[in-house]
């Protein structure tokens, strides 16, 4: 059995109203453990709807989404959070911009314990936490008393990165992640991206935009168009996929939708 | 030369005990980026209880408890209107602070209740051990002890991985939530704090003016916020201080602000539009440092705190 589970899955906006707008009807989507699966697809396709009923800030009108055999459905967003890691399009989502790099990434250290009177910053991880930060190879090591706020967004999201992976999750979830980046940056940060899911063994689903991205990492591919899985490549079959194939269809439905 | 001193002493003691209501202005409206209006409720909601439970002989510094205890219980209120019942921040602190004016008249019973002749943390247990000739420095050597210890006290806080994590609420709530954690009940922890400390300042000054006022609130936000702003304007500059120490001495600054302007003869109605002018020229010179030096910060103002 699929390790997360989508099951015939509604979403509809505004029911019974003139907006009404079914994104989903019966949508289903089985991920397996250890997948990197890429997600495309035009705005309005459905892509981060998805993201949001998986994380719980939107609950499906109808249908069941399972994760490792239970389903998930009642728990709020901060309790998916236990097991379901997100970094965000915008790099300042995963930080907290006014503590240094030690702080945040002690808080998110203690991720799934007791936030108690304890003292916040163990400084006796110190030392752990320089060793983590080299594998950025951005120098953050050297800076781990300076604030996050100072930082650019390229190296907000690396850290944003480590800090969604420090602590054991299931499932991670990559929401356009380097969208708001510029070329060479959305490189690095793709190629950290896949470094650490390899390490950890992370299953992952990755929203983007890149298209070459889609093609060049992960072992899934899922391209989406109203609601609907219209390319759905995994392992041999992904490997076959040319992004000129991508590009053609993505064309295709980009067209449809008058985008 | 007396004169000058008594006028000193009268602001480093009043600044002293409302630095201690400052500094849970600083939790709600810095940290927590909370503008929270029940503070004007809470100060004399701990005044009210102190007030009440002096005349019953209860042991003031008990009394301080109760009054942080109590004030702490309307900061809870506060919360679960913003959070759990979604109104707006600054309709959830407006309706605590209305709210707590009837609450406040029923405890003390009068508008205007006096406490002359208690017991009060001023002229009873550890203080009256000093010798007898210091006596008109008491009052001032407990509200420094007790500002300092509230301000070592939240220092300690934000240092833990529950105050870490208020921290990161305000900052940006989606951290908490990744870190599985509630950001609405962290914010109303927040609020509990803030609240928490605010009465107890309002007990405190209670038991040194010796009456308790139904009006003694009005006000106190705008107080509040501006010894945050001024502190984190003025001293920012001097690097070794903590943010609590600069909202500190931004409160007394303050404090020193409305004596001087008293002492040269303004009339005392105008007082509350002079503390609008105070507040408005922080403001502004805030704004101007800010522009100077590029600064971004994201409570409109420049300074970035210091825990």
């Amino acid at each position: 059995m699929a390790m997360l589970q989508l099951q015939n899955i509604d979403m509809v906006f505004n029911p019974g109203t003139v907006n009404e707008a079914a994104i989903f009807r019966g949508f289903e989507l089985g991920i397996e453990k250890g997948q990197f699966v890429s997600v495309v697809g035009s705005n309005g396709s459905g892509k981060t709807t998805l993201l949001n009923l998986i994380c719980g800030n939107l609950n499906p009108t109808k249908g069941d989404i399972v994760l490792e055999g239970k389903s998930i459905l009642k728990m709020a967003e901060h309790q998916r959070a236990r097991f379901i890691g997100r970094v965000f399009q915008d790099p300042g989502k995963g930080t907290s911009p006014s503590m240094t790099i030690l702080e945040n990434m002690a808080l998110a250290d203690n991720k799934g314990k007791a936030y108690n009177l304890t003292r916040g910053v163990n400084k006796k991880r110190r030392e752990d936490y320089r060793a983590q930060l080299e594998q950025l190879q951005l120098g953050l090591e050297d800076k781990l008393d300076v604030q996050v706020g100072s930082l650019s967004g390229g190296q907000r999201q690396a850290l944003s990165l480590l800090i969604c992976t420090m602590s054991p999750i299931q499932l991670l979830i990559l929401d356009e992640h380097t969208a708001a980046l510029d070329p060479k940056t959305s490189e690095n940060i793709m190629i950290l991206t896949d470094k650490l899911v390899r390490e950890k063994g992370l299953t992952t689903l990755m929203v983007t935009h890149n298209l070459r991205f889609a093609v060049q990492y992960g072992n899934r591919l899922i391209m989406m168009d109203k609601g609907k899985a219209i390319i759905d490549a995994a392992d041999d079959a992904k490997k076959a996929l040319e992004i000129q194939d991508l590009v053609k269809t993505f064309s295709e439905i980009s067209i449809e939708m008058g985008n | 030369m007396d004169v000058l001193l008594e006028i000193f002493k009268g602001i480093l003691e009043q600044g002293l005990i409302y630095s201690i209501m400052a500094l849970g202005v600083y939790i709600s409206y810095h940290i927590l980026e909370f503008p929270d209006l029940s503070v004007d409720g809470t100060f004399p909601f701990g005044a009210a209880v102190t007030a009440m439970l002096l005349l019953k002989g209860v042991n003031p510094w008990l009394a301080c408890l109760a009054a942080a205890a109590c004030g702490a219980a309307a900061g809870l209120v506060t919360g679960l209107l913003h959070v759990r019942l979604k109104i707006t921040d600054l309709l959830s602190g407006i309706l605590t602070m209305t709210g707590l004016w009837s609450v406040n008249l029923a405890i003390a019973k009068t508008s205007l209740l006096s406490t002359f002749g208690t017991d009060t943390i001023f002229n009873s247990g550890l203080i009256t051990l000093l010798p007898e000739s210091l006596a008109s420095w008491y009052v001032l050597i407990v509200v420094f002890v007790l500002a300092m210890l509230m301000k070592l006290l939240l220092d300690w806080y934000l240092r833990t991985k529950s105050g870490m994590l208020l921290r990161a609420v305000g900052d940006n709530a989606q951290l908490v939530t990744s870190l599985a954690k509630n950001a609405g009940s962290v914010k109303i922890l927040g609020l509990v704090i803030g609240n928490g400390f605010t009465a107890f300042a309002g007990a405190v000054l209670c038991q040194q003016q010796k009456f308790f006022d139904v009006n003694m609130g009005t006000g106190m936000m705008v107080m509040g916020l501006a010894s945050v702003i001024i502190g984190m304007t003025l001293f920012r500059k001097i690097s070794f201080l903590k943010t609590s120490t600069m909202v500190v001495l931004g409160a007394i600054f303050y404090k020193a602000c409305l004596s001087a302007a008293l002492n040269l003869g303004f009339n005392p109605n105008y007082l509350k539009l002079i503390m609008t002018v105070i507040f408005t020229v922080a403001l502004v010179a805030n704004n101007i440092t800010k522009k100077r030096e590029g600064g971004s910060g994201r409570h409109g103002y420049a300074a970035a705190a210091k825990y």
